[in-house]
């Protein structure tokens, strides 16, 4: 990598950052939601990216954690008026329990095991609560009236004002790619790409591969639930059908098309899967055969993503020769 | 005092004893050699000191402490590093991250301390690459810290291998054939590595078949064949010994490099 792109790759980020930001200013309350739910798929994308990027382990089923973090929002904000931001990390907590208590069993498992048991895992996860399990999910009817949040005093309607809901997940989004990126170049996320480049090697270097195969599942779940709490206070219902394996499976796209185990890969991805669609809307029924031809093209020539990760330069040259020591 | 005690070690695979009550005692601060011909079960044995393979029967003690069918991860945190046979680097990553690989398990910054970028996460992290280049310095790839692991030479390849399980500071380092795929040039600087490793107080067991390479740098063996311990001893007694000559005998070149 030289000097030149990394340069141009600085401007490129900033006019987008930039675009972004002022976007509910040029754009229609349509298109302003479009954004929204980039942005929400984006954080969704990052939050599998731990699992699935990272730590290589084929993972479908994420949309089983962001309904747990949804549910939870829903119920106790119904049950007990709860303001629904502050439920955040209690629907963080639950559906990072949940990715505990399942993924535990299951956390040995390779590759195509492992996509077939959360296929499963989210699949039974959507019929216990259509099925209204405890009695408290409402059912295929869902829960309605969970209230929007509010922000030093100012609601947020998700559905009449986007550009309202576009700050505070804009706001989510930008934590959750900073915190992720010291993540990634952390002793954590280190290694979770050594065990997904060669186990018996990342355990034989003393890692304990079980335990972060574990720790990334429950990171990622954790990170999906608080994106449920956003996505409930957003449209203030939910029902199991917004928990589909279909989400899942777009998750993982966005995941594996825009890049694996890089935040602007997956950054790309989501705008991609979750934006590019609404652009061709002219196109109608065309749309998905198109969609799904450019999946097929990228899997045979770009099976790497269309922006896959950059080796971290590690600072060396900053080192004092007093500190390379033995 | 022996760093690394092994008693009646027995191990199964079905119907077929790869490894039948064997029992060695390695020496702190020694070079120690584990030879045999190919299928002895040299490589098993190492398997069930680091853990890979489940014991059957017996013991293995390390530094007075019982690591019998321990966990691999917490065996090398205990002290006792490893290399493949097969060369198992992580490829696609930089030679620094590779070693920083060895030093992850005297490291203890957990996620929330990275994404909350503590200040002594960020110093453990400097003190981290400090000592990832330092190990790189010691095996002589320093230059490359920043090259990506598969652009190595087969050679270089085995010794950023032992840089990243110098990483983690063992007290034993268990060489699995590190000069195999190496030229002589190469096998002969690899024989001064070892004697450097040991200066560091490092005890090293060697397992190997490149007899060139173990009667240089081993100063006590011990013979594998199906299996069984036939023999232990100084190099030369060990080169003289009748089971040994007789156990090379199936393989032609073998028995000429004794």
């Amino acid at each position: 990598m030289s000097e030149g792109d990394a340069k141009l790759r600085k401007i490129v980020y900033s006019i987008v950052v930039i675009l972004w930001i002022f976007a509910p200013l040029y754009l229609d309350n349509y298109w302003t939601d479009v954004l929204n739910n980039v942005a929400l798929y984006a954080v969704l994308g990052l939050s599998l990216n731990i699992i699935l990027g990272y730590g290589g382990m084929f993972h479908m089923g994420h949309a089983a954690f962001y309904a747990v973090g949804a549910y939870t929002t829903a119920i106790i904000n119904t049950a007990w008026g709860i303001p629904v931001l502050w439920l955040m990390p209690v629907a963080g907590v639950m559906a990072g329990l949940f990715a505990l208590v399942v993924a535990r069993p299951i956390i040995h498992l390779r590759g195509d095991y492992l996509l077939i048991v959360t296929i499963g895992m989210v699949e039974i996860v959507r019929i216990a609560l259509i099925n209204n399990v405890f009695g408290i999910t409402g059912g295929a009817n869902g829960i309605f009236g969970v209230s929007m949040p509010s922000v030093f005093g100012v609601t947020i309607n998700g559905i009449v004002q986007p550009g309202h809901f576009f700050y505070l997940i804009t706001a989510f989004l930008g934590i959750t790619i900073v915190l992720f990126y010291l993540l990634e170049h952390s002793r954590f996320g280190r290694a979770l790409k050594f065990l997904c480049s060669d186990e018996v090697a990342a355990e034989g270097s003393g890692i304990n591969t079980a335990g972060y195969k574990l720790a990334a599942f429950v990171l990622g779940a954790f990170w999906a639930g608080m994106t449920g709490t956003l996505y409930a206070a957003k449209i203030t219902f939910i029902s199991p059908e917004s928990f589909s394996f279909w989400e899942s499976v777009v998750m993982f796209m966005i995941v594996i098309l825009g890049g694996s185990g890089s935040i602007p890969g997956v950054l790309l991805g989501a705008i991609l899967i979750i934006g590019l669609p609404e652009i061709f809307q002219d196109l109608q029924q065309y749309r998905l055969l198109i969609f799904g031809l450019a999946l097929v093209a990228m899997m045979i020539f770009r099976p790497q993503g269309i922006l896959p990760p950059k080796p971290h330069r590690y600072p060396v040259e900053d080192l004092d020769e007093s500190e390379v020591a033995l | 005092m022996s760093l690394l005690e092994i008693k009646e070690v027995t191990k199964r695979f079905g119907g077929l004893v790869a490894v039948d009550a064997v029992s060695f005692d390695i020496p702190e601060g020694s070079v120690f050699g584990l030879i045999g011909p190919n299928g002895a079960g040299k490589t098993t044995v190492f398997n069930l000191i680091t853990g890979n393979y489940k014991v059957d029967n017996g013991r293995v003690r390390f530094a007075g402490e019982e690591i019998t069918n321990r966990l691999t991860h917490r065996i090398v945190k205990l002290g006792i590093a490893r290399t493949f046979q097969t060369i198992r680097l992580f490829a696609n990553m930089s030679l620094m991250e590779n070693v920083l690989a060895g030093y992850h398990c005297r490291m203890r910054a957990g996620p929330i301390s990275a994404m909350a970028r503590l200040p002594w996460q960020v110093r453990e992290e400097r003190r981290a690459m400090g000592k990832a280049m330092a190990e790189l310095d010691f095996v002589g790839l320093a230059a490359q810290a920043r090259n990506v692991a598969r652009n190595l030479s087969y050679g270089n390849q085995r010794l950023l291998e032992i840089a990243r399980a110098l990483a983690s500071n063992p007290r034993l380092l268990v060489l699995d054939e590190p000069a195999g795929g190496m030229n002589e040039q190469e096998t002969a600087s690899l024989v001064d590595l070892i004697f450097c490793i040991r200066a560091r107080g490092i005890t090293v067991l060697l397992i190997e078949h490149d007899m060139s390479l173990v009667m240089k740098a081993c100063e006590h063996l011990v013979v594998l064949e199906y299996g069984k311990k036939i023999a232990e001893g100084l190099p030369g007694e060990v080169k003289q010994n009748p089971l040994v000559i007789e156990a090379y005998l199936g393989s032609e070149d073998e028995t000429d490099d004794f």
